[in-house]
């Protein structure tokens, strides 16, 4: 989720990934970890969120998806999943985790350690 | 509250089931642990037979993986056998000497499949057909070996004999009595059933009995009775199952031919339930999972502690999965004292039929050839409906019943009843799936199967399911004139944003939406694709694409698959190649080490399994070798297929090969409402499939037929005749008008075929055949249209075009 810009420069955890000019508009790029890979996507309005990148369904690669407002639909089975919180719309059921990302001074910062609520890490 | 702790011992179909309706009514009420003597997650046992026939594999079949486990909180103990329920410290113990405790038990424990006390049946080679060790040593013997013996002639005998025919063996059946499936089929059923499976290269004795099995160490021979012996690398006895309550029985539990339970699932202990193929309830068992499904449902309801429910026994159908077979059985079919048959036979089209009548009610019902009125019968069979004023159409099916039936699948499903069970294993009706897919938007079969668990799990109702889902938002299709939105987002209909964006010269996605009051910010994945398409055949010229309004596959020119890589299918045009290029993509391919090369059905071949960030620099290896992206990804001109024609074909009539592949050259790179696939066959034989095309060319002697609006796919559709033409510059100006009406007009994802229903093939002869100056003026326009498409995608990407799409952002180790 995206955090006020005046904190301070980000210490601990987290990481500068890229800039913001990285991630086309309505779209997303990939973070590769050895622990799975991480989506980070960028709304209409520059916002930027970061989740999983797999779908709760059946693993579908989520950075891959049509990102409009503040969702993206699944490329493999077009679940919809809500950018800020992971979860998947409704009536379907189930969650990609989400990771806390900021940006300052155009760039991009994401923490490795996803938010609580969601088991699918 | 500390929780109360649940164990169940057998991690199968049952068994798994009830945990899944437990924690739909009380997710929070138990601790829960499983013991599976598997070493697997669960998976979908029905489907072993396909896997066996190569269709599927394990991960296809796989139910709930680790990780529904594990959200769930359940603690999984694969390959871990109970051997020991102590009852009085109410605890459980397995093989290894682990050990859980339990407030309530389920046993859940399936059968153990018979085998026949005959000398050898302990050799190396003679397996039995239950699980995926089965399997894999099935697979394995199939790999090395030539001949195969099954022992029985029943349902799982026919599933096992199929799957390793169609893995290579030479398989031959052996079968106690004279009929086959003679617990589900009558004989002239059983007759038709032996005589196809014999076309597809079956071998049948029958009856015969085995008398031993023959070998030192491995398996050699099966004799017979008769003192006939068939050679054998690999004996399969599927003879029947047996109750497995071998546990339950030590731990003291009453157990006849099964675990007795009650109608509320429990044992002679109320803490400890069964469930499943073990138990024995009202002097039943059962063997098949509609019974064991509706029993989860009640023991999972008494477990919540909600107690209204109750299991009264069930009335169980089957249906064979032999791919291409149709098969249907149900209740009684032999007949009795009171009993009349109704009987038809249509043996040119393949079809038997037989209902069995007691006073007026459907006692039982035995289909075969064609089985779509299977859950009709069953229906009427269940509920004692007196059919007495059904006699006389009762055998022809609902359809005929009013006055609406053609026959075919959709107007059949359409005039079902809401309440008819379309899919026998998890009983779901059809207005459940009509109603969750128009409730909740779904439109694929995986939604439907993912929404209502219909269709998932032996998969013999996929067809109706489809049906449905065709019916229910094909509807869309027929009611042209009522206005309907082009998604959410908008009130406005496709129609009227077309009309639109010619009018008010809108010429972005942004002042598309401005202008209709869109009620979402930026859209969504269902009108951004659309309106990205129509600004681009209004504009051809001016408009700019936008990438991130196109779906994955458009987006990166290639197709996504279900493990995220992608496949590349280079052009190859009219599906005629050179050596030299066959060379240069076998080399590429090795290059890249491609994982599959696959010749497609569109005469062309497929590269799977690449990386993403792999693709451009395959593309440019194909791009210096000449070859263009083949679009297989897109709603894009796909595939030409051409025959031989008369440059080879002693039929041949024109040179069909040529022009397909000018038809290739001059529509290649065309973006359209949806694919679009064309065909030109060289003589009325129609090697090419022309007439199940978008459009499609019949060459004759006289010249070339045009055909349109056909396609294959879930609703196959052969194309309307439109007219005769006499040379091949005609042909083009035809084809080239044809796509650009399709493409002005056309709603985005409405193929040829349902936009030429809608529309009519009236409308499109006077566009395309009659108004001369209209068909050179859009063929004009398609031409103009083209020279701005015709860039070849890749070549752009391996030069550097949207790079950021095919590398990470960034690595973390
Ligand atoms: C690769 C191929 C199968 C093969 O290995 O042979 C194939 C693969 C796919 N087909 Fe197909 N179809 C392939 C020939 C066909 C044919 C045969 C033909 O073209 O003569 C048909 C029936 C003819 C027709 O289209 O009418 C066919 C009817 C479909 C349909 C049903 C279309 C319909 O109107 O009902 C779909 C679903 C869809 O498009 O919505 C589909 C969808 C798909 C998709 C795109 C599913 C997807 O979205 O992932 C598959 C892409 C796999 C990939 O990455 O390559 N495929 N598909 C064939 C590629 C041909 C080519 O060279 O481009
Ligand atoms: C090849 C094949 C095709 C079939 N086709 C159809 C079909 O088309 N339609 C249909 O309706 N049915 C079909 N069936 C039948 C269907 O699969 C069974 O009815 C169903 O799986 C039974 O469910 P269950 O939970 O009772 O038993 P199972 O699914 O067999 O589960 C029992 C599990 O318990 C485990 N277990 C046993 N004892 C212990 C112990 N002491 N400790 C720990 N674990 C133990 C076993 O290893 C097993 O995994 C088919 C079966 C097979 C084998
Ligand atoms: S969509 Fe085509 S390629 Fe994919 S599984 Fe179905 S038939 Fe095969
Ligand atoms: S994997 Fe995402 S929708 Fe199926």
């Amino acid at each position: 989720m995206q955090v006020a810009a005046q904190s301070k420069v980000p210490a601990g955890n987290w990481i500068e990934v890229g800039t913001l000019e990285d991630i086309p508009r309505q779209g997303a790029r990939v973070v590769r970890h050895a622990d799975g890979d991480i989506a980070v996507f960028r709304t209409l309005d520059d916002e930027v969120f970061a989740l999983r990148d797999r779908c709760p369904h059946k693993g579908g690669p989520l950075s891959q998806g049509i990102v409009h407002g503040k969702r993206v639909a699944c490329p493999l089975h077009d679940w919809k999943i809500h950018l800020d919180t992971g979860m998947a719309v409704a009536p379907d059921e189930g969650c990609a985790a989400s990771f806390p990302v900021r940006v300052e001074g155009g760039k991009v910062f994401l923490s490795l350690i996803p938010d609580a609520g969601c088991p699918n890490k | 509250m500390a929780k109360e702790k649940l164990v169940l011992v057998g991690n199968g179909m049952a068994g798994i089931r009830t945990v899944e309706e437990l924690l739909k009514l009380a997710p929070e009420k138990y601790e829960i642990a499983v013991f599976g003597a598997e070493p697997l997650v669960n998976y979908n046992r029905i489907l072993l037979s396909p896997v066996l026939a190569g269709e599927k594999n394990f991960d296809d079949i796989v139910l709930n993986d680790d990780a529904w486990y594990a959200a769930n909180g359940i603690q999984l103990h694969k390959g871990k056998e109970i051997i020991k329920v102590d009852r009085v410290r109410r605890e459980v113990v397995a093989a290894d000497g682990t050990k859980a405790s339990y407030d309530r038990l389920i046993l859940a424990t399936g059968s153990n499949p018979f085998v026949i006390p005959v000398p050898g049946k302990e050799l190396e080679g003679v397996v039995t057909f239950r699980d995926m060790y089965d399997i894999e040593r099935m697979l394995a013997a199939a790999n090395n070996h030539k001949h195969a013996v099954v022992i029985g002639g029943g349902l799982l005998g026919l599933e096992a004999a199929n799957g390793l025919l169609k893995q290579g063996m030479a398989v031959t059946v052996v079968h106690l009595l004279d009929t086959l499936m003679e617990k589900q089929l009558d004989a002239a059923a059983a007759g038709l059933l032996k005589r196809s499976l014999e076309e597809r290269g079956l071998n049948f004795l029958m009856p015969a009995q085995t008398e031993a099995i023959l070998g030192e160490t491995k398996v050699r021979a099966v004799r017979l009775k008769d003192g006939t012996e068939i050679p054998a690398d690999l004996v399969v006895m599927a003879v029947g199952i047996r109750p497995n309550f071998t546990l339950a029985k030590k731990a003291g539990i009453h157990c006849d031919r099964g675990i007795v339970v009650n109608d509320t699932l429990q044992t002679y202990d109320p803490r400890v339930y069964a469930v499943g193929e073990c138990v024995q309830h009202r002097g039943q068992t059962y063997g098949l999972v509609a019974p064991l499904f509706e029993q989860a449902k009640v023991c999972a309801n008494h477990l919540a502690e909600l107690g209204y429910s109750r299991y009264e026994g069930s009335v169980t159908s089957t249906k064979l999965k032999v791919t291409g077979i149709d098969l249907f059985s149900a209740g009684e079919f032999q007949g009795g004292e009171g009993c009349e048959e109704m009987v038809l036979k249509d043996a040119g089209r393949g079809v038997y039929k037989k209902v069995m009548l007691k006073d007026n009610r459907v006692q039982g019902a035995v289909m075969y050839g064609d089985t779509m009125d299977g859950a009709w019968y069953f229906q009427l069979m269940r509920d004692g409906t007196d059919v007495a004023s059904l006699r006389d159409k009762l055998l022809f099916g609902q359809a005929h019943l009013g006055d609406s039936g053609h026959g075919d699948i959709k107007a059949r499903v359409a005039s079902l009843p809401d309440t008819a069970e379309i899919c026998g294993c998890n009983g779901v009706c059809k207005g459940t799936i009509v109603q969750a897919i128009t409730d909740k938007k779904l439109f694929t079969l995986e939604d439907v199967r993912a929404h209502t668990k219909a269709s998932s799990s032996c998969g013999s109702c996929t067809g109706l399911v489809e049906a449905l889902l065709a019916s229910t938002l094909g509807g869309d299709y027929s009611v042209a004139t009522k206005k309907k939105p082009v998604c959410g987002c908008t009130e406005h209909s496709h129609d009227e944003v077309r009309a639109g964006i010619k009018l008010h010269q809108l010429k972005t996605i942004r002042s598309v939406m401005d202008m209709f009051a869109w009620q979402t910010p930026d859209g969504c994945n269902k009108c951004r694709p659309a309106l990205n398409f129509y600004l681009l055949v209004a504009w051809p010229d001016e408009y700019v694409d936008d990438n991130q309004s196109r779906f994955i596959n458009e987006r990166v020119h290639a197709n996504i698959q279900k493990d995220g890589t992608y496949s590349v299918v280079p052009r190859i045009w009219g599906g005629e190649t050179t050596p030299g290029e066959l060379r240069a993509l076998a080399e590429i391919a090795e290059k890249f080490q491609v994982p599959t090369v696959h010749i497609t059905g569109g005469q062309r071949i497929d590269f799977l399994g690449v990386p993403k960030e792999t693709l451009p620099a395959m593309w440019g290896d194909l791009s210096r070798a000449g070859f263009v992206s083949g679009h297989a990804y897109g709603k894009a001109i796909r595939t030409v297929k051409t025959c031989v024609g008369k440059n080879w074909c002693r039929f041949g009539t024109q040179d069909s090969t040529t022009m397909g592949i000018d038809l290739e050259k001059m529509s290649w790179g065309s973006w359209m409402p949806h694919k679009v696939k064309l065909a030109v066959s060289g003589c009325p034989r129609n090697c090419a499939e022309a007439t199940i095309k978008d459009f499609g060319v019949v060459c004759v002697d006289s010249g070339y037929e045009l055909h349109v609006g056909g396609n294959g796919g879930v609703k196959v559709r052969a194309t309307d005749f439109l007219c005769v033409v006499k040379t091949p510059e005609e042909v083009k100006e035809y084809c080239a008008a044809f796509l650009q009406v399709y493409r002005e007009e056309a709603h985005y994802l409405e193929r040829t075929a349902p936009w030429v229903e809608r529309v009519g093939l009236a409308y499109v002869k006077q566009r395309v055949v009659e108004d001369e100056a209209g068909r050179k003026a859009l063929a004009a326009r398609f031409l103009h249209s083209q020279t701005f498409a015709q860039v070849d995608p890749w070549g752009e990407r391996a030069k550097g075009t949207d790079k950021h799409e095919f590398i990470p952002l960034k690595r973390v180790s």
